[in-house]
């Protein structure tokens, strides 16, 4: 009954020895990274942490770049068939999903304290005396007034969004145009303008990252607005500190795709390493909008 | 039709399993991971085991005589963790490798290597886990929920670890549940519907969208707990602005899904099983799918029913109350399903069959004490008491890990080709279903009489029920190693099984061979005419 003539086999492969070592790689890697953290707090000089974390990111990277290469390499060795692409596209959307939940958890956590916290903090509501303990405390947002200051320091000021941020939109939503330029130059065949785009956008995703790095500097150096200066700092740093680490991920994505795009791969019918990045890119993009709204234009 | 399937084995693409221990470690194969899941979790089961009996062991009697009340803390922390993260979840993804591709003709999962990496990042997670028994300042002590500033401020270094672990298992669950997912929409064999598929699939297909919904939000949850503790952020802290309770907001939004995480796929199993045993066909096949999907679609709107003596708005008490008490229209509906699938069938009790029965009737026991504590006057009552670790345990024991081995002496027989010892088998059910009520009913009782969960030590009036209930959980426990010495014992030998196994059971797994070859379905099988429709 089935037409086993028409059926194209999936492939599985036999064996493979690049998940063990993932596996090692992200244990040490984490395992590491506990180190770092736990010898910094309780203010050590040990260097286990690091060692074994810089151990870790290189078994991981390594073991990555031979795990792409080897899916590439079997790509064109046409053992894939239509069904496998398939599975890539549901498989990277379901993992794109996952990474807005993350984002999800925290735009949660700045609502709820936005909305509800502060004002709790300072007596509202039929909360019973909750102002009682901090009765200089008057709610307010961006909080500036820490309840407790001694815990947390005070920040002087909030990066306006209508500056950087606003600059920062601009070049993001410009390098969504830009890699969907870059799309229909690979189904028309044109090498170079794929290359051309490919390198515009990189290069707009690395000045958004340069500009971010800037504006973190500003608010450390001239704001006082830290990881330390309360809930304000800390959604502020969280939500802009993920997204601007999911960025430079795509960057690195995209930079990998302009080096296959170099090496004459992708064609209309075969490109979903650079559809998965130009679609984590567009993800990386939402979320800014998102970040822009909720946190720059809201927060001040 | 299964002997056309079989002859295609010479194919090259067709290995058959290397040998050794390195067959384990580099296997792509999914009855090969399958079965690394399911040998996981078991020795996690053990391991989460003997703490609950060092739990059980120290309130034996009333007074501090075997461990201190550090130590105790470690151990209910460890164990909860151990239980839910290390024996439950692998498990189901354990009978998910084995059984999804076979039921839906498909030649493997969907990612062969990812499927490899997803299994293996847990040995290395729960070694981290476990390590933090043996760090300065003891193992995480602030109870399986981790609540701020219990598990911020007032925590053990080894916080950090435990927070990485939990990454790692993330990452792990979120791999796994993507490889169902994609297997299931995108690797049936042609002409299989969504509606013609088990519903052992059908709520791993559910389950893997909620993993894949609430892991991430776990994380971050677990990595606000981080930057509170080591860079000084707010979010668990009023002093700056934020509030321990948003902990338990984001906590419980990923945490109660989680709790059908751990149910659903056991409602496919005894879904399965119940039809096989009781000679008829599932009774409300699409009803099932229906609540399955209505059950995961309110997990997400009723988290703050763990919550509500925290301190919440009246509107917000009554909204999860009723909430909540909605989930108990599909669950209902299934629990009806069951009995009328057996109504008027032509029963036999094999083991799988009585762990499926008990499963539907110390579930039921279990889900009908949730709804008590769902109502919110009553919940001030019950709240951390015994009441709600009866409750759970109800849902959990007898539930989800009935459930398991239900699915596990249901399938053996296809897994090694040989029957289990029946006589031993029914043993085992039994001790476990007399040890599991002597355990856990008494603590209804103790709950309700007000003892507090999660101490070491309690008032004298609790005595008796605590012995009984500390009796109860030796017979269970060591009853499950009756449990490893039939599964030793079916994987050495025994009578032969016969390619269908049990009399009229259905699905693409039974057209098989006994054991199930290494490949199967490498060109997907010609369906039976609308077998499951």
């Amino acid at each position: 009954m089935s037409s086993e003539s028409t059926y194209e086999s999936y492939y599985v492969p036999h064996n493979s020895a690049l998940p063990i070592f993932a596996s090692l790689g992200i244990f040490l890697t984490v395992y590491g990274g506990g180190n770092i953290l736990n010898e910094m707090s309780a203010g050590s000089d040990s260097n286990f942490g690091t060692t074994v974390f810089a151990i870790g990111g290189l078994v991981m990277a390594t073991t990555l770049f031979f795990w792409f290469s080897k899916v590439i390499e079997e790509n064109h060795a046409k053992m894939y068939s239509q069904q496998l692409n398939k599975s890539f596209v549901w498989g990277m959307s379901w993992f794109i999903f996952s990474e807005v939940m993350f984002f999800a958890a925290f735009f949660g956590a700045l609502f709820y304290v936005r909305f509800w916290v502060v004002d709790w903090i300072g007596g509202e509501g039929e909360r019973g005396p909750s102002n009682m303990l901090w009765p200089d405390y008057v709610p307010q947002w961006p909080l500036l007034n820490n309840p407790n200051p001694e815990a947390f320091s005070t920040p002087q000021g909030v990066i306006p969004a209508w500056g950087l941020p606003l600059v920062n939109t601009i070049l993001l939503v410009t390098s969504s145009f830009t890699v969907t330029f870059a799309h229909h130059a690979i189904n028309e065949g044109e090498r170079k303008k794929i290359i051309g785009w490919l390198v515009v956008t990189i290069a707009l995703g690395v000045a958004f990252l340069f500009c971010q790095a800037f504006e973190y500097y500003e608010a450390y150096a001239h704001l006082g607005l830290t990881l330390n200066s309360g809930i304000f700092g800390s959604t502020f740093f969280m939500l802009t500190g993920f997204h601007g680490a999911h960025v430079t991920i795509g960057t690195i994505m995209l930079i990998v795709m302009l080096g296959r795009a170099m090496k004459g791969h992708f064609t209309k019918t075969d490109c979903f390493g650079f559809e998965a990045a130009a679609w984590y890119w567009h993800f990386v993009d939402v979320v800014w909008l998102l970040l822009f709204v909720l946190v720059y234009v809201m927060g001040t | 039709m299964s002997a056309v399937i079989e002859s295609h084995h010479d194919d090259d693409h067709h290995h058959g399993p290397d040998k050794g221990l390195m067959r384990w470690v580099l296997t792509t194969n999914h009855k090969d991971i399958g079965t690394l899941y399911l040998w996981f979790s078991f020795s996690m089961f053990l391991i989460g085991g003997c703490m609950a009996l060092v739990i059980r062991a120290e309130l034996f009697q009333p007074g501090l005589q075997l461990v201190v009340p550090e130590f105790f803390n470690q151990m209910t922390t460890m164990h909860g963790l151990i239980m839910v993260f290390g024996a439950v979840m692998p498990a189901f993804v354990g009978l998910a490798n084995w059984l999804v591709p076979m039921m839906i003709g498909a030649p493997d999962m969907a990612l062969p290597r990812m499927n490899n990496y997803s299994f293996w990042i847990l040995p290395f997670a729960f070694a981290m886990l476990l390590s933090t028994l043996f760090m300065e300042g003891g193992a995480p002590n602030f109870g399986w929920t981790f609540y701020a500033p219990l598990s911020t401020e007032y925590a053990p270094p080894s916080v950090t670890f435990f927070i990485f672990a939990v990454h790692l298992m993330g990452i792990s669950s979120i791999m796994g549940s993507i490889n169902v997912v994609v297997t299931i929409l995108n690797l049936r064999a042609p002409g299989m519907r969504l509606m013609d598929m088990p519903l052992f699939v059908w709520t791993w297909l559910i389950t893997a969208y909620l993993l894949i919904a609430v892991m991430p939000v776990l994380a971050g949850v677990v990595t606000m707990m981080l930057m509170d503790i080591h860079f000084g952020t707010a979010f668990f802290n009023a002093g700056g602005g934020g509030d321990p309770v948003l902990f338990q907001h984001v906590f419980w939004f990923f945490g109660h899904p989680e709790v059908y995480i751990m149910i659903l796929p056991a409602f496919g199993v005894v879904s399965a099983i119940i039809p096989t045993f009781a000679r008829k066909k599932l009774f409300g096949y699409d009803s099932m799918v229906y609540a399955t999907a209505s059950i995961a679609f309110l997990s997400f709107i009723v988290w703050a029913h763990h919550m509500f003596t925290v301190g919440m708005p009246i509107a917000g008490e009554l909204y999860f109350m009723y909430a909540t008490m909605l989930i108990a229209v599909p669950t209902g509906v299934k629990v009806f399903n069951w009995v009328a699938t057996m109504w008027q069938g032509s029963m036999t009790f094999e083991t799988p069959m009585l762990f499926a029965i008990a499963f539907v009737i110390l579930f039921t026991i279990g889900g009908l004490s949730g709804l008590m504590l769902a109502i919110v006057p009553a919940d001030f009552q019950y709240h951390d008491t015994y009441f709600v670790v009866a409750h759970f345990h109800y849902v959990l024991v007898p539930g989800s890990i009935f459930s398991i081995m239900a699915a596990a002496y249901y399938w053996l027989p296809k897994w090694t080709g040989n029957m289990y010892d029946e006589t031993l088998g029914k043993t085992h059910f039994w001790l476990s279903f007399v040890g599991v009520n002597v355990t856990f009913f008494p603590q209804h009782f103790i709950g309700l009489a007000g003892m507090p969960r999660r101490y070491p030590d309690y008032a004298l009036q609790f005595a008796d029920w605590n012995m009984v209930s500390s009796v109860g959980a030796f017979i269970f426990g060591f009853s499950q190693l009756l449990f490893l010495f039939i599964v030793i014992k079916c994987v050495m030998g025994g009578k032969k099984a016969t390619d269908e196994v049990w009399d009229g059971a259905e699905g693409l797994e039974w057209t098989i061979a006994s054991p199930a070859p290494y490949h199967t379905f490498s060109t997907p099988p010609a369906l039976p005419e609308r077998a499951m429709a």
